[in-house]
């Protein structure tokens, strides 16, 4: 290409079509998936030391599975209509099977989640007063019986499921990779890697978020954490992040390397419009150092008050790796015209019906719901994970 | 010549002239066959084809005028347009449609004696056999008729826009004041009567051919089985249904 001829782009591209709210909705979905499959390392895999955040992670999954619709409700043109993705579905579309998917992972969710805490669920009800003791007994469905034989059962059922969800959940946010990786009129997102990469990025984000709310919330009661469970989570935390990063690298040296007319404009979009938040923050500052951080805090030894802050720190840069990598996927790939001669801009606007105030209340919420889910559904053994802390460190 | 006789040959002249401009409109305004279309049989003898001879377009910006009012198009989006390629003495090329060229090219971008090689293209949906757009509509708002036109069932689009991504072509957009999708529908409310789509009609220079590609008589089908042509974007399997006469391989 000549470097005049960098400015055209269709007329109708001057507005780009998804907006923060499809960068959104994949980065919650995202959280949704990684953090499942981290419970489901628990139950399935019968990692014992995750046992502390087996809870914690499936209960999070369902906050963040609750409200990822909302950005997407948010930016239909006409949400009134949302329904018709189920009611007169187009299977020859991937989006048609988003509401089935959805629906399908969301009743593995709550039915896991049911079998997981129905024995407290039953302590509540014998231990409540006259309302609650109803409410207890209508969440319990009416079941308030336990010995060992339905503890056995229980569990069973919640390997079952936390087995059965995980491709399921692999199956909604791949998808979403899906999506973008099958439009063939779009030279950034084309590839069938796309889906893979974003199920690696959604274990990374479920990971990450995972283990900084555990952290800060144990911080906050002035509680002590899990050492041994922290120090896995980060470990696979560190592998995944590898995979992840590395994926994505490799997509990049492939296209590169092909050198096709693809290339061509590609090296221009990295190098211009996506060179800070691509290059500078989710590869340079926001990959590059929480890996160093975590190479560190994985291979040597570190004092654990050193090691843990270095964790916190990289899971928190690597949620924000995660939604750097959300947007370069989703906006970047709508500033290149599909006219190969230019490139749109994009900017969502402070207080846009899908801009940034929006943006940040939609992420706050799921927080804030999975703060009330605690004392519905509470995550942590305070006292069993003070013992084990204790009994092996001190 | 009496007076009477002068005011009965000028009203005479006059009626005549009116009626023949009246006429003509009508003339040139009808496609050679008519859309006799009250069932589903008479549909399927149609096929719309459309066909651009790029070699006859001035960039005058007349059918993206007419199309504008015809589908009262929202502002700043475009069911069509017109780009001008311009080439100059050293290869560079530079592309513009400033507003889809509703006002025509008012600038130029080079100095007239670099220029080499100039053109316009006029763009459209391209009513593709194989859609992208059709094909990812999760909802099946996005359809194509029996007579192979592609439309959008306004009452069940949830304007997701998933289709705007899908399309190559850069053929559609979201009416952000009706919430749905929005894209050419090659004036399905005219050809339905048996009239040319608007941009057809309004163009000087015949640049735009509109026709059935069933009908061998058919001046499109004609053109087409006489000249070479080309397709945009043919490697994406579209299969598009608007044809390009006169095709430069700058333009995609």
């Amino acid at each position: 290409m000549i470097e005049s001829a960098n400015g055209f782009v269709f007329p109708n591209e001057m507005h780009v079509t998804w907006t923060v709210m499809i960068v959104l909705y994949p980065y919650i979905t995202g959280m949704v998936a990684g953090a499942f499959i981290v419970s489901s390392f628990y139950h399935v895999f019968g990692m014992e030391k995750l046992k502390p955040i087996a809870k914690f992670a499936l209960v999070s999954s369902f906050a963040f599975l609750c409200f990822a619709t909302v950005p997407l409700l948010n930016h239909l043109g006409s949400p009134q209509r949302a329904f018709n993705i189920m009611l007169t579905p187009n299977f020859s579309s991937a989006m048609s099977g988003f509401g089935f998917v959805y629906s399908f992972y969301m009743i593995i969710v709550i039915l896991e989640i049911w079998f997981c805490y129905r024995e407290e669920f039953i302590e509540k009800y014998t231990n409540s007063g006259n309302v609650l003791k109803k409410i207890y007994y209508l969440l319990l469905l009416g079941n308030t019986v336990q010995n060992e034989n339905t503890r056995k059962y229980d569990r069973k059922i919640v390997v079952f499921l936390a087995g059965f969800g995980i491709p399921v959940a692999c199956i909604l946010h791949g998808y979403v990779g899906f999506l973008f990786g099958s439009i063939k009129a779009n030279l950034w997102w084309s590839t069938p890697l796309m889906f893979i990469i974003f199920i690696f990025s959604a274990i990374v984000s479920g990971l990450s978020v995972l283990i900084f709310l555990y952290q800060l919330i144990h911080w906050m009661r002035k509680k002590e954490i899990d050492q041994r469970c922290y120090e896995l989570m980060a470990k696979w935390l560190w592998g995944f992040m590898i995979i992840a990063v590395i994926l994505e690298l490799m997509e990049i040296l492939s296209i590169s390397y092909e050198n096709t007319e693809r290339w061509a404009v590609l090296k221009q979009l990295i190098n211009g419009k996506l060179w800070i938040s691509y290059v500078v923050m989710q590869i340079g500052l926001f990959s590059i150092v929480p890996f160093l951080m975590l190479t560190f805090t994985s291979l040597l030894k570190l004092n654990n008050r050193i090691k843990n802050i270095l964790i916190f720190c990289s899971s928190g840069m690597l949620l924000l790796q995660v939604l750097f990598m959300r947007w370069n996927v989703v906006i970047g790939g709508q500033l290149v015209s599909k006219s190969m001669r230019g490139f749109t801009e994009y900017f969502p606007g402070y207080f846009d019906k899908e801009g940034i105030i929006v943006s940040v209340i939609i992420i706050l919420v799921p927080f804030l719901m999975l703060r009330l889910f605690d004392s519905i559904f509470p995550f942590f053994h305070k006292k069993k994970v003070r013992r084990i802390f204790f009994s092996e460190y001190e | 010549m009496n007076k009477i006789e002068r005011r009965k040959f000028i009203k005479l002249g006059l009626y005549s002239t009116a009626g023949v401009l009246c006429g003509s409109l009508f003339a040139f305004s009808k496609i050679e066959q008519d859309a006799n279309v009250d069932n589903y049989e008479a549909l399927l003898k149609f096929d719309w084809g459309f066909l651009v001879d790029t070699t006859r377009c001035i960039g005058c910006g007349a059918c993206v005028r007419a199309c504008k009012i015809e589908n009262n198009v929202p502002e700043s989006y475009f069911r069509t347009w017109v780009e001008r390629y311009e080439i100059d003495k050293n290869g560079n090329i530079r592309v513009d449609s400033p507003k889809g060229a509703i006002e025509s090219f008012k600038t130029d971008n080079f100095q007239s004696e670099d220029i080499v090689k100039a053109f316009f293209v006029p763009k459209l949906c391209n009513h593709c056999y194989d859609s992208a757009c059709t094909q990812v509509c999760p909802v099946g708002a996005t359809y194509e008729t029996p007579d192979k036109v592609v439309l959008i069932d306004k009452e069940r689009c949830v304007g997701c826009g998933y289709c705007v991504q899908a399309c190559p072509y850069g053929c559609r957009y979201i009416d952000h004041e009706k919430g749905v999708a929005d894209k050419c529908t090659l004036c399905y409310h005219r050809i339905q009567k048996g009239e040319a789509p608007a941009c057809v009609n309004a163009c000087p220079r015949s640049a735009r051919i509109f026709g059935n590609l069933k009908d061998p008589k058919s001046k499109i089908r004609r053109i087409l089985d006489q000249r070479r042509y080309g397709q945009l974007k043919p490697d994406l399997g579209t299969n598009p249904k608007c044809f390009y006469i006169g095709l430069d391989k700058e333009v995609v």
